[in-house]
């Protein structure tokens, strides 16, 4: 079986047609559904959250049968992912994909887990604290993209489980839970 | 039925009279009808109406056309009968008065007739008939032309020609036989008697092609005597073989070649315009229904249009048509009751292609292609397929397309090429994309696939 570091790639990404856009209508949405599949389950299990889509992406072309996706492909997998709410454009010239292999909603889920776990509740932390402190190792939660982290952060606010504050140090802000 | 005392005539599939040999078609009139004077009996019998006449060198033919009629009268439909014209005895002049002018152009002529009151056997007695052109064709035209084939009288000609060749060649080939002598006495055994023969019937014929391609006119007076020339080399190629063991392979294969060549010659009586006049694309159409069969039939099934434009001028020598002309004949089939019929894929090609062509076959035929072991790992291109099928491979590649928009295959883009492999998708399940389930032909592309990494 092929892999890619330490991730195991399925079978079919040794299938010259799957690294061509298809044409036919079915074909194609069964193609995409299994790349879509492919990209979440690649970037979960290596914490990636950002594509870049002129930047090399190793899922993106196999050296094995020597064959990549073209932009156009790339850019159709993403927006698949984009329109389920997997994914997020960052720009408009769709150049940088940010992915969510947990929905926003998820993230702002773990994160109620993760402040009850660790007795947050009615106290103040950071983000960077959330993304690098010890509490958060070993969790989704170590490493997370700082833009999704905001995301997840700022639609908790709106529902009033905490409030986000200017910290006293210019890059990093200051979070109070409720409880 | 009318005309019931006139010699039946024989139709091809698609409506088009099929012509005696050396019998050349010179005009086409539409909506004609058949009046004898006389008492009823007899003149009922001869009495006829027709969508179309044709006037040949030998005959005048009714065809009474299906395309108008309902599709209930298909069994009677496409009848046709004939006059021969060594039964006409005489033909009177037109008639020109103020009338004329008026009325339908009608044409008196004298019919012989036997004492069955039948046409065409020992004449009897004569018999007056009244033409009566309905149709707006150039009916002076027609006069003139039915005057001249009248008088030329190809059907006596024949009948000479061929008691004085078949009698000629017999004396021919018994001296050279029996003597082994040629006629200046040279000994004609051996290699070098048949090289010697082969020379001397070259140089004949090379006379008659000299001839015949001095101009256009000469040659279209030449035709006839082409295209039995063709025919005569044909046989000739054909009994080869037998006799001359020693020849090779590539011998063997030009002469193949040759006879194909030979084949390809041969509309003596192409439909013209001038021939045809106002019903020239339905004759057209009907006349290329019959002879696409042939090539059809050799590049199984379907062949495309352009390929058969080329085929179809060539047969027809120097009366070509252009590709609008074989666009119209070929759309015109849909109204005809014709075998063959015209495709147009998805991709702007388009193609002829017997009713009967199925596509499943097709698609089946592809389908064991692209298991096999090799195709599952490579993928076909559609020259790779062109050789398996047997078909041009722009043919090929229209059949795979249509495979693909069908699901049966997948297409592979890359600096190799454009590539045709089986469709794994449905066959892979999204909720465990690692799942591989023991039968089908995922489990089978797996192994081949991986057989061959192992390899590397």
């Amino acid at each position: 079986m092929q892999t890619l570091g330490n991730f195991k790639l399925p079978p079919f990404f040794n299938y010259p047609p799957y690294f061509t856009l298809q044409p036919v209508r079915d074909t194609r949405e069964k193609q995409v559904q299994l790349w879509k599949e492919l990209i979440l389950d690649f970037c979960k299990t290596q914490k990636i959250f950002l594509i870049g889509l002129e930047e090399d992406f190793p899922l993106f072309s196999n050296p094995a049968i020597e064959r990549s996706l073209t932009h156009e492909a790339r850019e159709a997998f993403l927006a698949a992912l984009v329109s389920e709410g997997r994914a997020e454009w960052l720009d408009k010239g769709h150049r940088k994909c940010l992915i969510l292999w947990h929905r926003i909603q998820d993230w702002a889920d773990i994160i109620i887990n993760f402040v009850k776990d660790n007795g947050l509740e009615d106290s103040v932390t950071t983000v960077e604290e959330i993304r690098t402190g010890p509490e958060s190792r070993g969790t989704d939660l170590q490493g997370v993209d700082r833009v999704i982290l905001m995301r997840a952060l700022k639609l908790l606010e709106h529902k009033g489980k905490l409030v986000i504050f200017k910290g006293t140090s210019a890059d990093d802000e200051g979070i109070k839970f409720s409880s | 039925m009318a005309g019931a005392a006139l010699p039946k005539a024989e139709l091809t599939t698609s409506g088009r009279p099929i012509l005696f040999p050396n019998e050349i078609e010179c005009s086409l009139l539409s909506n004609v009808e058949l009046e004898p004077e006389g008492s009823p009996p007899l003149s009922s019998s001869i009495h006829l109406r027709s969508s179309f006449m044709i006037l040949t060198t030998h005959r005048l033919i009714f065809v009474s056309d299906s395309s108008s009629a309902a599709a209930s009268a298909a069994a009677t439909a496409n009848a046709a009968s004939y006059v021969p014209l060594a039964s006409v005895a005489h033909i009177f002049s037109l008639k020109k008065s103020i009338k004329s002018m008026f009325a339908s152009p009608r044409l008196k002529f004298q019919l012989s007739v036997g004492s069955d009151g039948r046409v065409g056997g020992p004449a009897a007695r004569s018999l007056v008939v009244t033409l009566v052109m309905r149709g707006k064709d150039d009916v002076e035209a027609f006069v003139d032309k039915f005057r001249q084939n009248w008088g030329a009288r190809a059907w006596e000609r024949e009948k000479e020609s061929e008691s004085a060749s078949s009698g000629s060649s017999s004396i021919v080939e018994s001296s050279a036989s029996s003597s082994g002598y040629d006629s200046r006495g040279m000994r004609m055994v051996g290699v070098a008697g048949i090289l010697r023969r082969e020379q001397e019937m070259w140089e004949s014929t090379d006379k008659s092609l000299q001839d015949a391609f001095q101009d256009l006119n000469a040659l279209m007076s030449k035709a006839k005597e082409m295209v039995m020339l063709a025919e005569r080399m044909r046989s000739k190629l054909l009994s080869a073989p037998s006799q001359a063991g020693s020849s090779n392979d590539e011998e063997l294969g030009s002469k193949e070649e040759m006879q194909e060549w030979l084949l390809s010659v041969g509309i003596v009586s192409p439909v013209t315009k001038e021939s045809a006049g106002a019903l020239y694309h339905q004759q057209l159409s009907r006349q290329l229904a019959d002879f696409v069969k042939i090539p059809l039939e050799r590049s199984g099934g379907m062949i495309n249009l352009i390929d058969m434009y080329c085929l179809f001028n060539r047969a027809r020598g120097t009366e070509l048509i252009s590709p609008e002309d074989l666009l119209r004949a070929c759309s015109l089939w849909e109204k005809f009751d014709v075998p063959v019929m015209l495709r147009k894929f998805d991709s702007g090609v388009m193609v002829i292609q017997n009713k009967s062509h199925s596509d499943e076959e097709v698609f089946a035929r592809i389908k064991s292609l692209i298991t096999r072991p090799d195709a599952l790992q490579m993928g076909v291109s559609a020259g790779d397929a062109a050789m398996t099928l047997g078909i041009a491979p722009a043919m090929a590649k229209e059949h795979l397309l249509t495979a693909e928009s069908r699901g049966l295959l997948c297409r592979d883009v890359s600096p190799d090429g454009f590539r045709f492999y089986i469709n794994l998708f449905p066959e892979i399940p999204t909720d465990d994309i690692y799942l591989v389930k023991d039968q089908g032909i995922y489990a089978t592309w797996i192994k081949c696939a991986s057989s061959t990494s192992r390899l590397e």
